[in-house]
């Protein structure tokens, strides 16, 4: 088995532009096993799109990354579905498929990918929906009948579904109520510890930042400016990065842990 | 209809292919020992405990708390686990609790601090709820659904009658204070659902006046009588065709997009949006396009006319040596003031009732993506019909009137 602490995902000196506009240059970021690392930058910074191109939904404009040791763009189709079995994704509104209920959108990973019998899936679904914190009808429900919330929380119960190695959050409390957004920081916690996942996590709720986060890397000026933990963070003279680990939100947050 | 999406869907999964219980790296298939000595039950577990591998282990002990067991004490041992994860400790959990109820003491071996931890965790979740099926008898599923479908229908047309009756108050409105009206939108429709269908339009009645040209000529000609096929393709074109042809190009083409506009822009919760702003989407979104396609459509309708008595013409000048100059001679002879006028004067009903159905499924989708694909197939599908039925109206109006 893979040790903790070893680079599980490497992002070697990306480009990345829409036209003339420049998003990422020679961006550099290491992930290691078994840490919860926190993005953050403002709004524009391409940290959705940083995640996009490490999930290989977009093509860098230069350098590659590898996750797992692997450069995903030179794998053949199959191999690369296969490893994409590793890890699970979610998107900031859930991304659930509309057609499904929300047990069945657990379930496809499991169809698609393995073998098992409909009482297992149908028990691993429900075991799944109430370790994400849906009540159990919730599962019989279609994501058009679900808040915003409850979307978010399946769509974390489906990336969750083949216990993936790495997940990808993105912006996960967004949306939530502070009690909601607490009980989603315990849960991360308690996902890293009991299945020794890696969590990849783009977001600007600074209370999940001080619960969850090992490191924390910021991005700004086309690149990662300054990666380390959050008390690297409050050292920094950086302007940005004092103006948001020093603002009052952040006071409040932190003198709240 | 979602229902039959998930079928779909369902089949597509079904028919991918099934790769073998693998997660890219080559692992050893779980395995359980089940063994019982003395009333004492132990369950040794053994190899990688991950759902890839975990199905037929699961059906082991599934089929053993089915049974009833002669024993009183149960261990579970995990000592021979190199991996495990939460469908693991599912199965697990489950084991033990089902062999619980049986009344057997159960205890785990070689449990890691991890493992326990997880295996708490979903132990807190409990025995997961019966799985919710609706299952009726097919006679009560079938007169269920011929009910719904009469309730339905009665509430669309009440819907659609109150719809027309809200338009029609804003349009008043407009009228008596006319600064109300949004010419740009006005404008921009008129181009995209008039002149933008302008080339398909013209392409198609074109082809289909050859087309009855020719099919006309072939049988008129058994009868001597292939001079009468200018008469056959001026008014069959100028009283009907030109229109039905238009109608039902600009409902799949224009009415459809009204619907995902409107649809699309009501699931992102733009309408609402509009009216805190103190905007009318009855001013901004519907009257626009209503009186766009009302304006526009008997337009093309004329032109499709000429450009159906143009196919004709080529066929005839081809097929039986018809001068262009005595064509058109033999198509004022053959049609008067009414036989165009009865085109004409339909199309912007039929205008009006394709805007009308596409706006208001607009309206009617709900928030997921997927309502807005049923909507606009829905509107297509219903103006269709309509356009056909009031069409079929006006033939008997018409007749009743004798023109």
């Amino acid at each position: 088995m893979a040790k903790k602490g070893e680079p599980i995902i490497e992002v070697e000196g990306i480009d990345t532009r829409f036209g003339d506009h420049v998003i990422h240059e020679n961006l550099n970021l290491t992930v290691r096993r078994g840490e919860v690392i926190g993005i953050v930058g403002g709004s524009g910074t391409g940290k959705s799109v940083l995640l996009r191109t490490i999930l290989g939904l977009k093509k860098p404009d230069a350098g590659r990354v590898r996750v797992f040791g692997i450069d995903f763009s030179t794998l053949p189709e199959e191999e690369r579905r296969l490893h994409e079995q590793r890890w699970g994704v979610l998107f900031q509104d859930g991304a659930l498929f509309s057609a499904l209920t929300v047990a069945e959108n657990i379930q496809v990973p499991y169809r698609e990918h393995l073998n098992l019998s409909q009482e297992l899936m149908d028990e691993l679904a429900a075991m799944k929906i109430s370790m994400v914190g849906l009540r159990a009808t919730a599962g019989d429900l279609y994501p058009s009948e679900l808040s915003g919330g409850m979307r978010k929380r399946a769509g974390l119960a489906r990336a969750l579904a083949l216990d993936p190695e790495i997940l990808f959050l993105d912006e996960p409390t967004a949306g939530l109520d502070p009690i909601g957004a607490a009980a989603f920081d315990e849960l991360i916690n308690d996902l890293k510890e009991t299945m020794g996942l890696t969590v990849f996590l783009v977001t600007h709720d600074l209370d999940t930042l001080y619960a969850t986060c090992d490191r924390i890397a910021v991005l700004a000026e086309k690149h990662v400016i300054l990666i380390g933990t959050i008390e690297d963070m409050m050292r920094s003279d950086h302007p940005w990065i004092h103006e948001y680990f020093h603002g009052p939100r952040a006071r409040a947050a932190f003198s709240g842990k | 209809m979602s229902r039959l999406f998930t079928a779909e869907i369902g089949g597509i999964l079904a028919g991918a292919t099934q790769r073998s219980a693998g997660e890219g790296e080559a692992g050893e298939a779980a395995t359980c020992h089940i063994g019982i000595e003395s009333r004492l039950l132990r369950i040794e577990a053994s190899g990688e405990w991950r759902i890839a591998h975990l199905d037929p282990v699961d059906r082991r002990l599934r089929a053993l708390t089915a049974d009833s067991i002669a024993a009183h004490q149960a261990i579970i041992d995990l000592s021979g686990i190199s991996r495990f994860d939460t469908a693991a400790a599912t199965i697990l959990n489950r084991t033990a609790r089902l062999l619980e109820e049986k009344g057997i003491r159960v205890s785990f071996e070689g449990v890691s601090d991890s493992w326990q931890t997880l295996l708490d965790k979903i132990g807190e979740f409990g025995a997961p709820a019966p799985a919710y099926t609706h299952k009726h008898p097919l006679y009560l599923e079938i007169i269920g659904r011929i009910g719904e479908t009469t309730r339905a229908i009665g509430e669309e047309v009440t819907g659609m009658l109150g719809f027309i009756g809200s338009v029609l108050t804003g349009a008043a409105q407009t009228a008596l204070s006319p600064r109300r009206f949004r010419w740009v939108p006005f404008v921009h429709h008129m181009e995209k659902s008039g002149f933008d269908a302008l080339p398909l339009v013209c392409l198609l009645t074109f082809l289909i006046g050859a087309v009855v040209a020719q099919q006309g000529a072939v049988q008129l000609r058994t009868f001597g009588a292939e001079v009468f096929t200018v008469n056959l393709i001026a008014i069959v074109f100028l009283r009907e065709v030109g229109l039905l042809l238009t109608a039902i190009i600009v409902a799949g083409r224009s009415g459809s997009a009204f619907t995902a506009e409107i649809g699309s822009m009501k699931m992102r919760e733009e309408l609402d949006a509009m009216r805190t702003l103190g905007l009318d989407p009855m001013d901004m979104l519907i009257l626009p396009r209503v009186a766009a396609l009302t304006i526009t459509l008997p337009l093309l309708t004329f032109i499709a006319d000429i450009m159906g008595l143009l196919g004709g013409g080529v066929v005839v000048y081809f097929m039986l040596d018809m001068s262009p100059g005595v064509y058109l001679a033999r198509v004022q002879e053959a049609v008067d003031f009414w036989t165009i006028a009865v085109g004409l004067i339909k199309a912007p009903f039929m205008a009006s009732i394709i805007a009308l159905v596409g706006c208001r499924a607009g309206l009617s989708v709900t928030g997921s993506a997927e309502s807005v694909g049923a909507m606009t197939t829905r509107s297509v599908v219903r103006s269709i019909f309509l356009v056909i039925i009031l069409d079929a109206l006006f033939a008997m109006f018409f007749t009743a009137v004798g023109v």
